[in-house]
C-alpha cells in the first residue's frame, strides 16, 4: 500500500460492482465482481484491452450507462457515506459534476460545436450552485487560469472549433474541475492526442491534483500513461480485475500472467538500443531501389472572395525527398498534421502532387490513363488505420481480399479461389473464413484481412498508415510480427507511417522525422534514436512517456506552445530546409 | 462576408435568367395559340393576325424573347392577354395572401413536425415511436387536394369549426395553412427525429450530462440546437415544394392569391401571366435558400461564408 492510502481518507469505495449489458443473445456480464477503494490524493488507473470493461466501469460509477441496454446488476459504490447505485436520476444528477466529475478521451467531439466555451463552462457551474450568472462567468474564468489555457477571457467567447485538441482537453478538465470534485474519472483523456500535448495534460493532472487533492481514476491502455501517473493499478480483464498493486510492485514483479502479458507487449522506447536493424534483403540486386522520391510537394487550395478564386494554401507537404530499398522498413513518423499521411496518399495517386515518384526506377506520370494508374498501383499498396472502416461490410472477406485479382484480371475461377486461400494462410487465417462477413472477425484479425488484400497484387511497397494504432497492445505485436515475417519471406518495403515512436523504433530500418509538411531528420534506427541531433526530435522522444515507473519523471519537460499551422497566404512560400550530412547520411535539418 | 453575399447574388441572377429562358421556351412550344384564344372561336383569320402582329407573337423567337427580357429589366412582366391589366399589378395584388398563406403553412408544419419528431425520438422503439411515423408517413404520401378535401368536410361541412373557403380572417387561414403544411409536417417529424436520434449519442450530450445537468436542460440546451441544423437548410427547400402547392390549395379552398391566378391563367393560356408567375415562384425559392444560407452560421458556429 502506498503512503497516500494509509493515511488519507476514502472518498470512493466500489464493492462487488457487476454491470450487466443486454445482447440479442442474452445478457452479459461485463463488469464481475469489481472492488476498489479510492483514497484522496490518490491516483488509481484501471488498465486493460479494449472490452475489458475499464469504460463500463466508470460509466457504471457516474450512472451514465448507456440506458436501456446496460445497467448495474449488484455491488455498492459508495461516495463517502453515500450509497449510488440505485439512486434516482434527479439525486444522481446532483452528485455528477459536483462530486465526481468524468472527462472522455475525445477531446474533439466531448465539447458541444454549437455553444460557446464560455457558456458550456458557465452551464457547469450553475448546474450545481446557486449563484449569479456573473459568479459563475468569474468563477469559469478562474477555472481556465487553472488549467493555464492562454487568453481566458478570449476563449470564454469562442467556439470549440477554435480551439485545439490539447486546448479542448484544458476546457474539458476545466468543466470537470470548476465544481471542485472529489473524484475525477479520466477515462483514456490522452489517447487522442499528440505525444507533446499528451505531456503536457498529464503533467496538468498531476499539478492539479497536488493543488486540490482530488482523487483521479484514470482508465488508460497505455501502460507508459500508467507508469507516469498511477499510485495504484487495477488490471481488468474480461470484467474482472486479474491484478490489483501499487504501482512499483506490478511493474517489477507483476504476479498474474496476464499482466506480465501486457507489460511485454508493449514497445518500449529505446529497447532498440544498439541492435542495428537486420535486413535480410540487403544484398538482393544490389538492394534495389523500389521507390525514390524527389522533391514531393503537397498543396491544397483554399478558395474564397466574389469570384471564388484561391487565397490562400495549405502546405501540406514541402519538398520531401527520400528513397526505399527492398527489404527495407522506412519509419515516418511526426504529430498530427505533419504531412505524414498526405505523403502516403500522395504516393497511392490519391491527391495531387508535385516532384518525382519512381517505383522500380519508373517514373509515375500523374496526367494518366486509368491502366497506367492501374499498372502503377500493384507495385504499391495502402493498409490503414482502421480496420473496421477499411473493408466493406457487405462482402464476405473472400470476395474482400480477391477483389484485386478481379480488378487487375490477373485470376478468376478455381484459380482465384486457391490464391485467396494461400493469401489468407500467409496472415496466419484459415480458407474456411472466407465466407464470413467482416463483423465477424476481431480488429486483429480484421487488419490481417486489409494485409492480405494489400498482398494480393505481390505489391513491391506497402504502405502502411497508423497501421497497428488502433489495436490493443498484444495484438498489435502479433500484426507487427505478421508485418516482419512477410518481408523477410518477400522482400517487401515498407513505409511505415505512425505517431508511436515506440513502434516505429521497433519495426524501421531507417527513419525521417517530420515537422509541419517537411523531413526535419532522417537518418538509421540507431542515429535517430540514440543520437537525435534535431530540436524537434528531441522533443518528440522526450514527450513520450516511458512504461516504467522507475524511470517517471518528476515533471515532464513540457514543450509549450502549438504547431504553427501550414497555412499561408498566396504568394508566400515556406521556407525549405537546408541538410546538413552527420556521416553515414543521417540528415539534419539546419535551424 | 461581403463578397460572399456578392457571389451569390450574382449566381441567383444566373439561375433566373436560366429560368426565365427555359420557360419562355416552354411556353413557346406548347401547342396553343395565344392569339386566337384571345380573338375567341368565331374571330376571322385576319383578326388573329392583326392580334399577333399586335403582341409580337409573330416575331422570331429570339425577338420575342429578347422584347420580355427588355421589360423584365426594366420591371415590366407584361400585360395579361386577357385580363388586359399589368401582369406586375396582379401578381402584387394577390402576393400578400399567398405570403399569409405560406407563413401559416410554415408555422403549422414546424410546430407539428418538430414535436413529433422529438417525441419519436425520445420514445424511440416505442409503439408512440411508431404510431407517429406512420402518421408521418400518410402526411408524406397523401396527395394535397385529398388532404384539403377531407379537412373541408371534417372540420368545415360535419362540424363547421371553420369557414368553408374565402380569405379574411385568422379563422379563414387555419384549414389552407394545415393542408399546404401537411405534407412539411411528415417530412419534418421524420427529420427531426432521424436528427435528434442521431444528436443524442453524440460525445457532447453525455459531456452535459456528466456535468450534472437536468433532463431539459441537455434536451433544449445541447441536443435541440444541433438537431435543427438540417432542418434550417430543409425549410429554404420547403419554399420550392410551397410554390406547387399552393396551386392546388389555393383552388380547393378558394384562397386569392397567385396560386390561383397561375391555376386561371393555364386554362386561358394566359402566357405573360403564367411566366410572370413561374419568375416570381422561382424568385421565392432563389431567396428562400439564400435566407436559410445566410442564417446558418447564426446556428452553427463553425460554418463560415466565403
Amino acid at each position: 500500500m502506498s503512503a497516500a492510502s494509509t493515511t488519507a481518507k476514502t472518498v470512493l469505495s466500489v464493492r462487488e460492482l457487476k454491470t450487466a449489458v443486454a445482447t440479442p443473445n442474452g445478457q452479459k456480464i461485463v463488469v464481475d465482481g469489481l472492488s476498489f477503494d479510492l483514497h484522496e490524493g490518490e491516483t488509481i488507473c484501471i488498465a486493460g484491452e479494449s472490452g475489458s470493461g475499464k469504460s463500463m466501469t466508470a460509466l457504471s460509477i457516474m450512472g451514465l450507462l448507456p440506458e436501456p441496454m446496460a445497467r448495474v446488476a449488484g455491488g455498492s459504490i459508495h461516495l463517502g457515506e453515500r450509497e449510488l447505485t440505485g439512486l434516482r436520476e434527479s439525486e444522481m444528477r446532483s452528485v455528477r459534476g459536483d462530486d465526481i466529475a468524468m472527462i472522455f478521451q475525445e477531446p474533439m467531439t466531448s465539447l458541444n460545436p454549437v455553444l460557446t466555451i464560455g457558456r458550456q463552462l458557465r452551464e457547469a457551474v450553475l448546474a450545481h450552485e446557486s449563484v449569479s450568472r456573473r459568479e459563475a462567468d468569474r468563477r469559469a474564468l478562474d477555472a481556465m487560469k487553472a488549467v493555464r489555457l492562454s487568453e481566458p477571457e478570449r476563449r470564454m467567447t469562442q467556439y470549440p472549433h477554435e480551439l485545439s485538441g490539447g486546448m479542448r482537453q484544458r476546457v474539458m478538465i476545466a468543466m470537470a474541475l470548476a465544481c471542485h470534485p472529489k473524484v475525477l474519472i479520466a477515462d483514456e483523456p490522452t489517447t487522442a492526442l499528440d505525444v507533446t500535448i499528451q505531456a503536457q495534460i498529464l503533467q496538468l493532472m498531476r499539478d492539479l491534483q497536488k493543488e486540490t487533492g482530488t482523487a483521479i481514476i484514470l482508465i488508460t491502455h497505455d501502460m507508459g500513461v500508467v507508469a507516469e501517473m498511477a499510485d495504484r493499478v487495477i488490471v481488468m480483464q474480461h470484467g474482472k480485475i486479474v491484478e490489483d498493486n501499487d504501482v512499483l510492485p506490478l511493474f517489477e514483479n507483476p504476479r498474474d500472467p496476464y499482466t506480465a502479458e501486457l507489460l511485454a507487449a508493449v514497445p518500449k522506447l529505446g529497447a532498440m538500443a544498439g541492435k542495428d536493424p537486420a535486413n535480410v534483403h540487403a544484398g538482393d540486386m544490389l538492394s534495389a531501389k523500389v521507390l525514390e522520391v524527389d522533391d514531393l510537394t503537397v498543396r491544397f487550395d483554399l478558395k474564397g472572395g466574389v469570384l471564388n478564386r484561391v487565397v490562400s494554401r495549405v502546405h501540406a507537404v514541402e519538398g520531401v525527398s527520400f528513397e526505399l530499398a527492398r527489404g527495407e522498413t522506412l519509419g515516418l513518423v511526426g504529430e498530427s498534421g505533419c504531412g505524414k499521411s498526405t505523403i502516403g496518399k500522395a504516393l497511392m495517386n490519391l491527391v495531387p502532387w508535385e516532384g518525382s515518384i519512381r517505383v522500380s526506377g519508373e517514373h509515375v506520370v500523374k496526367a494518366k490513363t486509368a491502366a497506367a494508374d492501374r499498372a502503377y498501383r500493384r507495385n504499391l499498396q495502402m493498409v490503414f488505420q482502421d480496420p473496421y472502416a477499411s473493408l466493406d461490410p457487405r462482402m464476405t472477406v473472400g470476395d474482400l481480399v480477391g477483389e484485386p485479382l478481379i480488378i487487375h484480371g490477373l485470376a478468376k475461377g478455381q484459380e482465384l479461389q486457391d490464391r485467396v486461400a494461400g493469401l489468407f494462410h500467409r496472415v496466419g487465417l484459415t480458407p474456411d473464413q472466407m465466407r464470413r462477413h467482416p463483423h465477424e472477425f476481431s480488429g486483429g484479425q480484421r487488419q490481417r484481412i486489409c494485409i492480405a488484400r494489400a498482398l494480393a497484387l505481390s505489391p513491391k511497397v506497402i504502405i502502411a498508415d497508423e497501421s497497428v494504432s488502433a489495436l490493443d497492445v498484444s495484438v498489435q505485436a502479433q500484426v507487427l510480427d505478421l508485418l516482419k515475417e512477410l518481408q523477410e519471406e518477400m522482400g517487401l518495403a515498407y513505409l511505415f507511417i505512425s505517431h508511436d515512436m515506440a513502434v516505429v523504433e521497433q519495426v524501421s530500418h531507417r527513419v525521417a522525422v517530420m515537422y509541419i509538411g517537411q523531413i526535419v531528420e532522417m537518418g538509421t534506427r540507431r542515429q535517430i534514436f540514440e543520437n537525435p541531433q534535431h530540436p524537434y526530435t528531441r522533443k518528440l522522444m522526450k514527450a513520450v512517456p516511458i512504461p516504467d515507473p522507475a524511470l517517471r519523471r518528476g515533471v515532464f519537460e513540457v514543450p509549450s506552445g502549438e504547431i504553427p499551422s501550414p497555412i499561408m497566404p498566396l504568394g508566400h512560400d515556406v521556407e525549405r530546409v537546408q541538410f546538413l550530412d552527420l556521416g553515414d547520411r543521417h540528415l539534419v535539418a539546419q535551424s | 462576408m461581403g463578397s460572399y453575399i456578392a457571389r451569390r447574388i450574382l449566381q441567383s441572377l444566373l439561375i433566373l435568367l436560366g429560368i426565365s429562358f427555359l420557360t419562355f421556351v416552354l411556353l413557346y412550344l406548347i401547342p396553343a395559340d395565344p392569339a386566337r384564344q384571345i380573338a375567341g372561336r368565331s374571330a376571322t383569320v385576319q383578326t388573329v393576325e392583326n392580334i399577333r402582329e399586335q403582341l409580337g407573337l409573330n416575331l422570331p423567337f429570339y425577338q420575342q424573347y429578347f422584347r420580355y427580357l427588355t421589360g423584365l429589366v426594366q420591371g415590366d412582366l407584361g400585360r395579361s392577354y386577357l385580363q388586359k391589366t399589368e401582369v406586375g399589378e396582379l401578381i402584387v395584388s394577390r402576393l400578400p395572401a399567398t405570403l399569409l398563406l405560406m407563413l401559416g403553412a410554415i408555422v403549422s408544419e414546424l410546430i407539428i413536425g418538430l414535436s413529433m419528431g422529438l417525441l419519436a425520438a425520445l420514445k424511440r422503439n416505442t409503439a408512440v415511436d411508431n404510431g407517429l411515423m406512420v402518421l408521418s408517413f400518410v402526411g408524406v404520401s397523401s396527395p394535397q387536394f385529398v388532404i384539403g378535401i377531407l379537412l373541408l368536410y371534417v372540420f368545415a361541412v360535419q362540424l363547421g369549426w371553420f369557414p368553408i373557403g374565402g380569405y379574411g380572417t385568422f379563422m379563414h387561414m387555419v384549414l389552407p395553412s394545415l393542408t399546404l403544411g401537411f405534407l412539411g409536417a411528415g417530412w419534418y417529424s421524420r427529420m427531426m427525429r432521424s436528427s435528434m436520434i442521431d444528436v443524442l449519442r453524440q460525445d457532447f450530450i453525455r459531456t452535459a450530462r456528466a456535468k450534472g445537468l437536468k433532463r431539459w436542460q441537455v434536451l433544449f440546451g445541447h441536443a435541440m440546437p444541433n438537431a435543427m441544423l438540417p432542418i434550417i437548410a430543409m425549410i429554404g427547400i420547403d419554399i420550392g415544394l410551397f410554390m406547387s402547392g399552393i396551386v392546388v390549395v389555393e383552388s380547393v379552398f378558394g384562397w386569392p392569391g397567385i396560386g390561383q391566378l397561375a391555376w386561371q391563367a393555364i386554362q386561358r393560356v394566359d402566357i405573360p401571366i403564367i411566366m410572370g408567375v413561374t419568375l416570381v415562384s422561382a424568385f421565392a425559392i432563389v431567396l428562400g435558400n439564400f435566407v436559410a444560407d445566410l442564417i446558418a452560421p447564426l446556428i452553427d458556429p463553425r460554418i463560415k461564408l466565403r
